[in-house]
């Protein structure tokens, strides 16, 4: 798919929770087809000592309306400031980039594990992965109740769960130490993944010695996000690979993390 | 529409704006955003003998106006280039430049050989400036000696135009420029990147898997523009300028200090359509100051 340069129109910039917002942007064209794992490289211009993009994945697709949103949760400089656009304000954004997930089979069972900046690809993969609700296992992880955003548009899509660091909400831990996770890791066909890279690793461990298939959305700091600077590279079993053209998303089986 | 047309030697640029090495790919990879057959030149991703994997990530830091790189010269080889690259570029009617490195002399001269025989790489960028390699790459750039005997070796089985990229890791660039000069270098380009360094004080560990990289981007603008027009003064033959272009008035000012041609690099990672749009601003600033040529505007800085 063509990627462009374009100044999109923000139409909305909804502040979710503490740290959390979801901004929507409005393009003047029909959108090119964007997959749940896609994502943008958005400039940030307000912030004038922030020389390159951020990238940041799609949330979700409204292709009717040419808009599309993004779940910009403040982790440094360039997503605070993000988060103080309004309105009518013109992004200039690059999109859209890198590889999506493997859309599961029909009769496949899915679980989908989001942390961090990770939960916007793993709700739009519930939205688009067509699969019937009881199929649909999302599995969501923060360190308390105010750093979950409020997930309730998409649980008519499949079964929540949630998990906290202080048990404020959900079961008490890290996903990996959710009763869901494990007891019944086993009865997944499909494992995807975004968010910080240890919880990756660990869910790559234990799909790993399942035996189940499992895709991670990695991560890594870029200066272009279109191929050309070679800096977000991730070692894999042909080599290093970049993240924002080979990627974002990986089959465990093609990384050579140690797990 | 004034002529923006340039030439080094017997080579004619259509326009003095082309890409950086390691900033374009080999220029498929910004086909998406801009028209190649429309910029001056492509110079592409830095090609060895044998293929490298690079250096380990991270690779990359932001630094204030500016980036700091370690890839390490990462790409596929050069029988690569020649098989499954060269065969998708050659009918674009641009000029498409190997940029060439080696860790010894002999991987210079084998690989220069083998980019001599194809047709329609009208070109070499002799890259003897790398910072993020062990072996080679800047080693070769930063004394006299050096970069006079990878030039000479290489002028003696390269019969095309010869462009040798220097280091501003130096004390004294001109130096180094005129010595290339006198092995036959058909034009010199500057600068490769500053060496520089970041650190992360709450790891308090470098950012860089190499420690060190290479800086880009306009935080390096003033020293690059006044190393070209250092360099314009000491060689007679065309100086290709580049170091943090971000738009037209940036390329304009390396036209004035003496370059011939800019190269535009880290911009077009904010923006790949930067170098069209630096064209179009070179091509209004010549209408507006009544200027009919670009040449007319290269090394005219008023004293
Ligand atoms: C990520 C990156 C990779 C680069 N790779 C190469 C290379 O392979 N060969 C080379 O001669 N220069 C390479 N350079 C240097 C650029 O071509 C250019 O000389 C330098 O970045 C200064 O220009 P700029 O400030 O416009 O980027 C690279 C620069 C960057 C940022
Ligand atoms: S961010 Fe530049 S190649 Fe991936």
């Amino acid at each position: 798919m063509k990627k462009t340069v374009q100044e999109l129109l923000l139409v909305e910039n909804k502040q979710l929770n503490h740290d959390n917002f979801r901004l929507v942007l409005q393009a003047e064209n029909e959108l090119p087809p964007i997959v749940p794992g896609q994502f943008v490289n958005v400039e940030i211009k307000k912030a004038t000592e922030i020389f390159l993009r951020r990238p940041f994945s799609i949330l979700d697709v409204d292709a009717e309306k040419k808009q599309f949103s993004l779940l910009v949760k403040i982790l440094g400089r360039g997503s605070k400031v993000l988060t103080t656009y309004q309105a009518g304000d013109k992004i200039s954004v690059i999109y859209p980039l890198g590889n999506g997930f493997t859309m599961p089979e029909s009769t496949d069972k899915v679980l989908l594990i989001g942390g961090g900046s990770g939960v916007a690809p793993m709700l739009y993969i519930s939205k688009l992965c067509g699969l019937p609700p009881e199929q649909v296992h999302v599995l969501l992880g923060a360190r308390s109740k105010q750093d979950h955003v409020d997930v309730s548009a998409y649980q008519s899509l499949g079964k929540f769960h949630f998990t906290t660091e202080d048990g404020s909400l959900g079961e008490k831990g890290f996903v990996t130490n959710h009763s869901i996770y494990k007891n019944e890791l086993s009865g997944f066909d499909k494992i995807y993944t975004c968010g910080p890279n240890p919880m990756m690793k660990a869910v790559a461990k234990d799909a790993a010695a399942a035996g189940i298939f499992c895709e991670v959305s990695l991560e890594n700091t870029m200066a272009c996000g279109f191929g050309v600077c070679l800096c977000c590279v991730e070692k894999t079993t042909s080599g290093h690979k970049c993240v924002c053209t080979d990627g974002p998303v990986f089959n465990i089986k093609d990384l050579t993390w140690q797990i | 529409m004034a002529d923006l047309s340039v030439n080094i030697k017997d080579l004619l640029f259509k326009n003095p704006v082309l890409t950086a090495s390691g900033t374009c790919g080999f220029g498929q990879e910004i086909a998406d955003f801009v028209d190649l057959s429309k910029l001056g030149g492509v110079v592409m991703k830095g090609t060895t003998l044998k293929p490298r994997e690079g250096n380990d990530y991270p690779r990359m830091a932001e630094t204030p106006s500016g980036m700091l790189n370690a890839v390490g010269l990462q790409n596929k080889g050069v029988d690569n280039f020649i098989q499954n690259i060269y065969p998708t570029i050659k009918d674009v009617d641009s000029n498409f430049i190997v940029n060439v490195n080696g860790s010894t002399i002999e991987d210079y001269i084998a690989l220069a050989e083998k980019i001599n025989e194809l047709d329609k790489i009208p070109a070499i960028e002799l890259n003897i400036s790398c910072p993020n390699v062990k072996e080679g790459g800047m080693a070769f750039g930063v004394s006299c000696a050096s970069a006079q005997a990878v030039v000479k070796a290489v002028r003696a089985v390269y019969s095309k135009p010869m462009i040798v990229k220097l280091s501003p890791n130096v004390t004294n660039i001109a130096e180094i420029a005129k010595a290339v000069e006198d092995e036959g270098a058909d034009s010199v380009s500057l600068v490769n990147t500053f060496l520089g360094m970041a650190v992360n004080a709450e790891t308090r560990r470098p950012v860089l898997s190499t420690i060190t990289g290479g800086l880009s981007g306009p935080a390096i603008k003033p020293i690059a523009l006044r190393m070209v027009w250092q360099v314009a003064q000491a060689v007679k033959v065309p100086v290709v300028g580049m170091g943090g272009i971000m738009n037209a008035t940036d390329a304009i000012e390396f036209l004035l200090a003496g370059a011939t041609a800019v190269e535009v690099g880290t911009a077009i990672f904010i923006d790949p359509t930067i170098p069209l749009q630096i064209v179009d601003g070179i091509n209004d600033y010549l209408e507006r100051h009544n200027f009919s040529s670009v040449r007319e505007i290269i090394g005219s800085l008023q004293m």
